[in-house]
């Protein structure tokens, strides 16, 4: 995958490069807002047919010790080349969901098979990136030093970064715009650019799965437009995404595959599908009604919690 | 050339090129373990392992055992123990450093409170004798030198990634446990080795105050270690030099002298005034 795909600029019906001539992604028709801007990513049509399975996960149970299980049986699927919107309350086991994913804390029953097989033997295919918080942005390294870090694939001592690392990381930073900025201090960047920086470090991983947990969290809607933008790209170079967040109207228009969790799946399928009142009310325990073609959802008066706007 | 003998005259001395030697094997180590320390908020743990030595210090001497090995025991055993309660998480982590370190220094005290006579040999622990190190204590010194400044060497990248983005470099498949412990135990061989030379007390510094500048000056941890070493290698001249023609302790001398250089450098840093454009400032 040499060529940048064009279609982030001339629409969705142009497909992305080698590998990815699949048939059955046939997107919507492009969507065009109010002033005649093309959405950042437009979801693929509904009743799309899914191609073999990036990640998949039957039956898993999860938590952490001395206390009840965080995740109870959960099922659902990411295809490739898919964005799957991961969409839950805060505390509904979405970080033990990537977690257990990777394997980095053990599931207590069930499976998890990314490109189908162990998560042991394909790490190299998977990249994540946690939450902002997770990160020490104040550590004394660069943004390429970051980026770098993508390119780990094994401890044996006194190994360095390779020259395939290094242009895999110039590669990666370009791609996200960020070469300038390459030898600053990572703290120094804003929030958007920190988020491009842990993107790039996926990149420069080649991974062709990417777990993002909630990525747009505080960013501003022209800089998530942007990031937004940048995932669509790596989708369309068959990149399958999970992407966790709290923005129900990007999972709507943006996400393939919507998984509505809260310690159980509680709906999975096409966004419009997913994203009922009866599946969002279940989920975030609170009366949750999506207005106007899925694109907006509220909280109606005197529903349930006190105080809600 | 009155100059010329002032700086050479106390080289005349084994015990001062000794002394030399000792504090610049403790700069190297402690800019490259105190950079982590620093940059971690682990402070309080070089702090909690020195004080944890005087357990192995005093069992050690008591039974006529090294006394360098008793500290190597108890740093290490106690690194491992705060490192084990942190994972287990059920108390906090500065918690947990309390907690070893008044204990094993009040098994220290206890030890020692059962001899009756006054060993110096001990309050030479406690307060650091730079001029007392011994060619034993040297190579010891730089042993456990080889070993720390290699292993950082040998897994720079990892110890970077785990204090980076803990999260992601478990996921990538780096054993993070094996490295936080790691480096726990990289803090105590540190203590060790400036142990005989700074003291009990004082030991931490040489840990915190060259890394704390150089990171005023530099914003990349390769350059932070160099500035750094550089910085202790210049306030331990320097402090020598106090010590040695003002007839003061040498210990204190030398961290005062880093002490000096921090404050030096964080006044001149705040000096730096943000530049308006030139545009702005045009009428």
């Amino acid at each position: 995958m040499t060529s940048r795909p064009e279609h982030a600029h001339h629409g969705h019906d142009a497909h992305g490069p080698v590998g990815h001539e699949d048939p059955t992604h046939i997107h919507d028709a492009v969507e065009l807002d109010g002033a005649g801007h093309r959405a950042a990513r437009a979801r693929l049509a509904p009743g799309h047919m899914h191609g073999p399975l990036a990640l998949e996960v039957k039956g898993l149970w999860a938590g952490y010790p001395g206390k009840p299980p965080a995740l109870e049986d959960v099922s659902f699927v990411v295809p490739e080349g898919e964005m799957v919107g991961l969409v839950g309350p805060n505390g509904a086991g979405k970080s033990t969901l990537f977690k257990s994913i990777l394997g980095v804390v053990r599931p207590l029953l069930g499976e998890v098979r990314v490109f189908g097989r162990p998560v042991s033997e394909t790490r190299a295919d998977v990249a994540y990136t946690p939450q902002v918080e997770e990160v020490d942005w104040e550590f004394p390294v660069s943004v390429r030093d970051v980026v770098l870090m993508g390119c780990w694939r094994g401890s044996s001592p006194f190994r360095r970064w390779s020259r395939q690392d290094r242009e895999a990381t110039e590669d990666a930073l370009e791609r996200v715009q960020l070469s300038d900025l390459a030898n600053r201090q990572v703290g120094e960047l804003s929030g958007g650019q920190r988020r491009r920086v842990l993107i790039a470090r996926s990149i420069a991983r080649g991974a062709r799965l990417l777990l993002l947990d909630e990525p747009f969290a505080g960013l501003d809607a022209a800089v998530e437009h942007d990031l937004l933008a940048i995932l669509d790209e790596l989708t369309h170079e068959g990149c399958s995404i999970l992407i966790a967040t709290h923005d129900l109207a990007c999972v709507a228009s943006a996400c393939d595959e919507a998984c509505c969790l809260n310690r159980r799946v509680q709906g999975y399928g096409p966004p419009a599908d997913v994203l009922t009142e009866d599946v969002l009310s279940r989920t975030f325990e609170r009366a949750l009604v999506p207005v106007g073609a899925e694109r907006e959802f509220i909280v109606p008066e005197g529903n349930g919690s006190a105080g809600a706007s | 050339m009155e100059l010329a003998e002032w700086l050479i005259e106390p080289y005349e001395y084994e015990f001062m090129q000794r002394a030399l030697a000792s504090l610049l094997i403790v700069s190297l180590v402690g800019s490259v373990v105190g950079t982590f320390v620093v940059h971690k908020g682990l402070a309080a743990s070089g702090s909690g392992l020195a004080h944890a030595t005087l357990a192995g210090v005093a069992i050690a001497f008591v039974n006529g055992a090294s006394v360098a090995l008793g500290a190597l025991a108890a740093a290490v055993a106690t690194a491992l123990g705060i490192g084990y309660v942190r994972r287990t998480s059920r108390v906090s982590y500065d918690t947990a450093i309390a907690i070893f370190f008044v204990s094993a220094f009040s098994l220290g005290i206890l030890v020692i409170s059962r001899r009756s006579s006054y060993t110096p040999d001990l309050v030479s622990f406690v307060f650091g004798d730079i001029l007392g190190v011994s060619r034993a204590d040297l190579l010891g010194e730089v042993i456990l030198a080889v070993v720390v400044v290699g292993f950082v060497l040998a897994f720079y990248r990892e110890l970077v990634m785990v204090a980076y983005d803990p999260a992601m470099a478990a996921a990538a498949g780096v054993r993070t446990a094996f490295f936080e412990f790691s480096l726990l135990v990289l803090i105590a061989l540190a203590v060790v080795v400036a142990l005989q030379a700074i003291g009990i007390v004082l030991v931490t510094a040489t840990l915190i105050i060259p890394p704390a500048t150089a990171s005023l000056l530099f914003r990349r941890i390769p350059r932070i270690m160099a500035a750094s070493f550089l910085i202790g290698v210049a306030s331990s001249v320097f402090g020598l030099y106090a010590s040695f023609h003002a007839g003061v302790a040498a210990s204190p001398a030398v961290v005062l002298s880093a002490t000096a250089a921090f404050a030096v450098v964080l006044v001149a840093t705040s000096l730096r005034r943000t530049r308006l454009p030139a545009a702005a400032t045009a009428e």
